[in-house]
């Protein structure tokens, strides 16, 4: 049997800490969030604000908003219209190791399962990175399992400088960092960074992360926060819907989010929404669950409070929902995914993190969005 | 009538920039037509160089490409943005937006005068982007800009001249060139500002988010000139019958 580390609230030796109330001021607020007591006036208020509040957002997210989600849409797409045109951005992944030191119960990467662990060679990298390139992408967020051992910070920063010679914006999805990792991140060639708190109820990140450093929930916390900080352009933010209470979750992170970008003004502030499917063959379906409305909802409520963030939509959703969602909520989108290590150029080299519902390749994805009468975007930013 | 639009020596006939970006890339030629555009802004940092969906490759050879710097949020980023332009053949011409705000892009006067004196020393046609202040006005006048481009409001709002007085004492006072640069969402705006004297206006997002954009895309052409050639006309005065006194009110005067 695993032992518990520690507390979750206790950094291990070698963590940065830095002095910062974004937390505090978070768990506050999402500890008073009681969704139960919005009404639809609330709503109603909410959808006539220009400028959202917190309580706006609040009121978005709250059971009495499930009935306005025809409306919220239709201001939704009014608002990533105004901020982002036409344009859809495109992207896509890259698996480079699937090591984890993490023991957490939701996810297929821990370190606990038996699954066949895999890392890509710098060779390997080169030739995923060449085989993603020939499909015109420009955009390209590098992942990892979470292992200092096995997948080190000089074995990402070379996989990026790889990256730079073949893609105009690279993006990490990796474990946390301290300041100077991020900062040799970035002077390798990254500048957006993704991490995920998967819950904000500190009771809830206890029971579901076991053991390993990703336990210790605010070095996680801060992580977007060193990130701007070491000169990251932009960070991404998201709970994993399901893993708890997905409303208060939705609250947290999108308050998470708020909060930095007043801290930082010139931060890029993204959203990406996964979640765990409930299980559709159970007739106890509990209310806490994330079906697509409530899916749906949250993606609104981000695009509504803050207008101008972008909103990421994964693979894990169905073709149908993703055609559905870009252009109205969602920004960005990913095509040609592989979840295993590798797998663009050869085999997998590893088993894969989740499975993925939408298949398509880039090329069917650009078509889609050109469908729609919109514009795929390859690069929509500048190093430098 | 002789009544050209001079920029850093270039003559254009058309008043009417258009911002891209926000638009299908097939339609930009069709807004460019329809808008009898000559000056269309590129972002630099959507322009895929031999890739996908480049928007270079969907700009006419005979319009004025105006790469902006859009992305930069220091002085010296802009500058190296613009370097980077004039490097892949996007010409002298230079839009510079500087913006360290991510929620209301907002553009950072301070840093826009700093690139400002940079470019224009460097030979580019810089046409900056600002929040319209008279003193920064001026400083830009003094550090090279060839025009001044305030906004009317806040990028994509399409909520008009907001700060439509303060672009006026911009009109009034500067020498350069006056350009609104965002705001602007109706074509009824655009015509107003022309009316005050700017000397051209510029528009994305009004029209990339109409339901018709060829159609938009005429209609402000349209209200372009209209408000042009009612400035041109210098407006009348609208008298006032109750201010038409029937007894003079210098009548006292004796000697």
């Amino acid at each position: 049997m695993n032992k518990k580390i520690t507390s979750i609230m206790q950094y291990l030796q070698g963590m940065e800490i830095i002095e910062s109330d974004l937390m505090d001021k978070v768990l506050a607020l999402t500890a008073k969030y009681d969704y139960t007591r919005y009404k639809e006036k609330d709503v109603e208020n909410a959808l006539g604000t220009e400028v959202l509040s917190v309580a706006d957002f609040a009121a978005l997210l709250s059971p009495a908003a499930s009935s306005y989600l025809e409306p919220m849409a239709r201001k939704a797409k009014l608002e990533t219209r105004k901020h982002f045109g036409n344009s859809v951005s495109l992207f896509t992944p890259l698996y480079i190791s699937n090591y984890c030191e993490n023991n957490c119960v939701y996810c297929g990467f821990n370190c606990q399962n038996k699954i066949q662990r895999g890392k890509l060679s710098l060779t390997e990298i080169e030739n995923e990175l060449k085989t993603i390139a020939r499909t015109g992408l420009k955009e390209i967020l590098i992942l990892t399992g979470e292992s200092r051992q096995q997948s080190a910070v000089a074995y990402i920063g070379e996989a990026v400088r790889l990256a730079k010679k073949y893609f105009s914006t690279i993006g990490i999805e990796i474990y946390s960092l301290n300041t100077d990792e991020y900062s040799y991140l970035q002077q390798c060639g990254a500048d957006f960074v993704s991490v995920y708190q998967e819950t904000y109820n500190p009771e809830s990140y206890e029971k579901s992360h076991l053991n390993g450093p990703k336990r210790i929930y605010p070095y996680r916390f801060n992580a977007q926060e060193r990130a701007i900080r070491a000169g990251m352009r932009g960070v991404s933010f998201g709970a994993l819907l399901g893993l708890d209470d997905f409303r208060k979750d939705a609250f947290a992170a999108g308050v998470h989010a708020y909060l930095l970008q007043q801290k930082y003004p010139h931060a890029e502030i993204s959203f990406s929404v996964p979640r765990l499917r409930p299980y559709i063959n159970r007739a106890d379906n509990n209310p806490k669950n994330v079906h697509e409305p409530q899916l749906l909802q949250v993606m609104l409520a981000y695009r509504l409070f803050m207008p101008f963030a972008g909103i990421t939509i994964s693979t894990r959703e169905s073709a149908r929902f993703r055609d559905n969602v870009i252009g109205m909520a969602a920004t960005k989108i990913s095509a040609g995914v592989k979840v295993g290590v590798g797998g663009h150029d050869t085999e997998a080299k590893g088993d894969e993190q989740f499975e993925i519902s939408d298949p398509r390749a880039v090329d069917a994805i650009h078509q889609m969005i050109l469908a729609q009468g919109m514009q795929p975007v390859y690069t929509d930013y500048i190093r430098l | 009538m002789n009544d050209k639009l001079i920029i850093g020596g270039h003559e254009f006939q058309s008043r009417f920039i258009l911002g891209s970006g926000k638009f299908s890339l097939e339609m930009t030629k069709v807004v460019i037509e329809n808008g009898g555009v000559e000056m269309a802004t590129v972002a630099l940092r959507r322009a895929n160089v031999d890739g996908e969906e480049n928007i270079l490759d969907y700009i006419p050879g005979n319009i004025t490409l105006l790469p902006n710097t859009s992305g930069a949020r220091t002085a010296e980023e802009a500058v190296r943005i613009a370097r980077l332009a004039r490097e892949i053949g996007c010409g002298d011409f230079i839009k510079i937006e500087v913006i360290s705000d991510s929620k209301y892009l907002l553009p950072d006067n301070y840093e826009t005068i700093k690139a400002t004196e940079i470019l224009a020393k460097e030979g580019f046609i810089v046409m900056p982007y600002m929040y319209p202040d008279l003193n920064v006005a001026r400083a830009l006048v003094n550090a090279g800009a060839a025009v001044v481009m305030p906004l009317g409001a806040p990028i994509g709002s399409n909520k008009g001249l907001l700060t439509g007085e303060f672009i006026k004492i911009l009109v009034d006072e500067i020498a350069l060139p006056i350009i609104v640069d965002a705001g602007i969402g109706r074509p009824s705006q655009a015509c107003e500002a022309m009316e005050m004297g700017v000397a051209a206006v510029m528009a994305n997002t009004a029209i990339a988010t109409a339901r018709d954009v060829a159609l938009m895309a005429k209609a402000f052409k349209l209200a372009i000139e209209a408000g042009r050639g009612a400035y041109l006309a210098e407006l009348g005065r609208v008298l006032d019958s109750r201010a038409d006194a029937s007894s003079p009110l210098t009548g006292f005067l004796e000697d």
